[in-house]
């Protein structure tokens, strides 16, 4: 069954209409797309107008938190005598996410064309895209386009003959979920073990070599050029008040048609999985993460909340990066949620004692209870470790390994009963175990 | 391989340019993408690769050995002639990635971060790979293969052994882990149509399709819409 015209309408092309041009990669079918326009366009206006603009357009950081853009432009001190850096996030890791990674292999130049106009407005000589190291195929096609717009004079000294200076370099990262943490990031770009940093005092004052330094995601950055091009209103048009914009929703799990659908902010999952064909034949939805496994489950209640910053707070959960992972009955959220927090146990960087011990205890009993040996103690003491590790950490690391597990106990405590009274088959010999790396 | 083989004219020509990618005084920020680069003339992160970032950053070997063993893709151990990834976080894990996982092992006969008798083939279980659409995904040398259940993994992992590639689903021909070093230290891939390489799968483009199928657009497009000024003399 296709779509209903409603539904379809809710489909907003922006950041992934390039996508469908096989050679946009290329600089020459880029700039045939209207590539590089809105680049040629800020550099005729004030820098602080480009700041103003974004503010104005409401644009909020796709990575994840959703701080809004201008904002955090807006922190960088100006005329402070200190160089300024624009730091891209393309540590993309969240499981669920897969965003990012498409638009750096389909549309690379998007994202540069926004590094140059970011620079110009923040004025930044420098920029690093930190790209995660597993993600070759993606840094090729980057640093291809790279090498193309330097030589286009893109890039390099004295951009289009305005002045304008922009260095930029593609950095590959080497394998740690935590470098996604923009602290940890900024570490791992200076050389040092990739750990999250106390905040205050924030990146905006002192980042990259204790420089101000705007650290955003990749799909924020190549959000920037439609921006200038369209304007504010047309941005606006999309999306909610406080929300504004499109969104790249992922989907993945047991539905007909996992992938990538840009739609305005907003939108609900019973109509992403209408856009998505449905649940795949004999599965039934029981569990989902709006934003990746950082952030706490949905079920089949919460079909019709709107999947905006604002809407999935209210509801207690987060936006996150819009990967929605979707589980049906046949899936189980007790093994869905230790092998998240295996993924967290392994990743934790060690910095902070409660969220490198507290995984490490919750792998341990998750694992007891999956091989039918827990107790009605454990559930207790799953909530008590995450009670010791929400907030509890520099980072976010921490709290995130704390939403699958109190979600899946909040949604589906049963489920946990059933191993520990024995009523389901235990699902797990420690022998077989597939274990974190 | 001695310091001396290693500590080439070439290599250390690289090391100069990684550092000139950041600013003066600021050179540490080359250790990561040197560790790839000695990883990918010895195959590993040994002794000597950690003497050379040192010698070529000025800071000490313990300083380089605290970060060499931080990240998971700087390898302590002499690897196969390729690696294979196999996702197993939760999402790719359920839909079959464990039993791919499983049926790998077994046929190679080798476990997590482990390498074939033969050389051919390291595999390790992966974390999230950012590719939830195409779940279940496996790569061999980072590039990626797409909906992997146990036959199709095991038809990839036969073909190595027996010397062959098989073309992945998404990026370029698998360069084997050697070939791989270079491009993470951040140099281009110089096999010549290697950034061409690719064919982006349905899945990343369905919501494009679906609404360029529709005639969807959003409308009111106008490139030349004006950016509002508060600066005087503008």
């Amino acid at each position: 069954m296709s779509p209903s015209q409603d539904v379809l309408n809710k489909l907003t092309p922006v950041l992934t209409k390039r996508w469908l041009s096989p050679d946009a990669w290329r600089i020459n079918t880029y700039e045939k797309l209207d590539g590089y326009q809105g680049l040629k366009k800020a550099l005729k206006a004030h820098p602080d107008d480009l700041i103003q603009l974004v503010k104005d357009s409401g644009l909020r950081g796709r990575g994840g938190a959703g701080f809004p853009t201008g904002l955090k432009w807006s922190f960088i001190p100006q005329n402070d005598g200190k160089p300024h850096y624009l730091v891209v996030n393309a540590d993309e890791g969240e499981p669920g996410t897969c965003k990012d990674l498409p638009l750096m292999m389909n549309d690379p130049h998007s994202l540069i064309e926004g590094v140059i106009i970011t620079c110009y407005a923040i004025r930044a000589e420098r920029a690093y895209i930190y790209i995660r190291g597993e993600a070759v195929h993606a840094a090729r096609r980057l640093r291809n386009a790279v090498a193309e717009a330097y030589a286009r004079g893109y890039l390099g000294r004295n951009i289009l003959g305005t002045g304008l200076n922009v260095e930029l370099v593609v950095h590959s990262g080497a394998g740690a979920y935590i470098c996604g943490e923009e602290t940890a990031l900024l570490d791992s770009l200076e050389g040092f073990r990739g750990q999250p940093r106390l905040k205050p005092p924030f990146p905006a004052t002192h980042g990259l070599y204790s420089s101000p330094t705007v650290v955003n995601n990749v799909g924020t950055i190549a959000s920037v050029p439609y921006i200038v091009l369209g304007g504010v209103d047309w941005w606006r048009q999309m999306g909610t008040e406080k929300s504004s914009g499109p969104m790249i929703y992922s989907l993945s799990g047991r539905v007909v048609n996992p992938g990538q659908y840009e739609c305005t902010m907003g939108i609900t999952l019973r109509e992403l999985l209408e856009l998505a064909g449905g649940m795949q034949p004999g599965h039934e939805l029981k569990f989902w993460t709006p934003g990746g496994s950082s952030t706490p489950m949905f079920t089949a209640e919460h079909l019709d909340v709107p999947l905006d910053f604002d809407s999935v707070a209210a509801q207690g959960s987060m936006l996150g990066t819009t990967a929605t992972q979707i589980f049906s009955d046949q899936d189980c959220p007790v093994y869905a949620t230790y092998r998240w927090i295996e993924f967290y146990a392994h990743e934790s960087c060690g910095k902070c004692t409660p969220c490198r011990e507290g995984n490490y205890w919750m792998v341990r009993i998750l694992r007891r209870i999956l091989s039918g040996q827990g107790t009605h103690d454990d559930l207790d003491t799953l909530l008590d470790a995450c009670d010791n590790l929400l907030g509890r950490s520099f980072c976010a690391l921490g709290d995130g390994a704390t939403s699958p597990v109190t979600s899946s106990i909040k949604y589906f405590k049963q489920d946990y009963l059933d191993y520990i009274e024995g009523r389901t088959k235990p699902l797990l010999d420690a022998r077989e175990l597939v274990g974190a790396h | 391989m001695s310091y001396e083989e290693l500590d080439t004219e070439e290599l250390r020509t690289r090391a100069a340019e990684i550092r000139a990618r950041f600013p003066e005084g600021r050179e540490r920020s080359a250790l990561l993408p040197l560790l790839h680069l000695v990883q990918s003339v010895e195959g590993k992160v040994t002794p000597n690769g950690v003497r050379f970032c040192a010698e070529q950053l000025g800071i000490t070997r313990a300083q380089v050995g605290a970060v060499a063993t931080f990240y998971t893709m700087y390898k302590r151990r002499t690897g196969g002639k390729h690696l294979v990834s196999v996702c197993t976080n939760t999402l790719c894990g359920m839909m079959g990635g464990d039993k791919t996982y499983k049926a790998l092992s077994e046929h190679l006969g080798v476990g997590h971060e482990e390498t074939t008798e033969d050389g051919s083939i390291t595999l390790e279980h992966a974390e999230c790979l950012a590719a939830c659409d195409y779940a279940p995904v496996l790569t061999v040398d980072y590039e990626f293969y797409n909906n992997v259940d146990e036959e199709k993994g095991l038809e990839i992992v036969k073909r190595l052994q027996a010397g062959e590639i098989p073309m992945p689903d998404r990026g370029a021909t698998p360069a084997g882990l050697a070939g791989i070093g270079e491009q993470l230290a951040g140099y281009g891939d110089g096999r010549p149509g290697a950034v061409a390489e690719n064919a982006t799968g349905e899945p990343t483009l369905r919501g494009a399709r679906l609404a360029a199928d529709h005639g969807i657009s959003v409308p009111g497009f106008d490139p030349n819409t004006p950016i509002p000024s508060k600066q005087e003399g503008k």
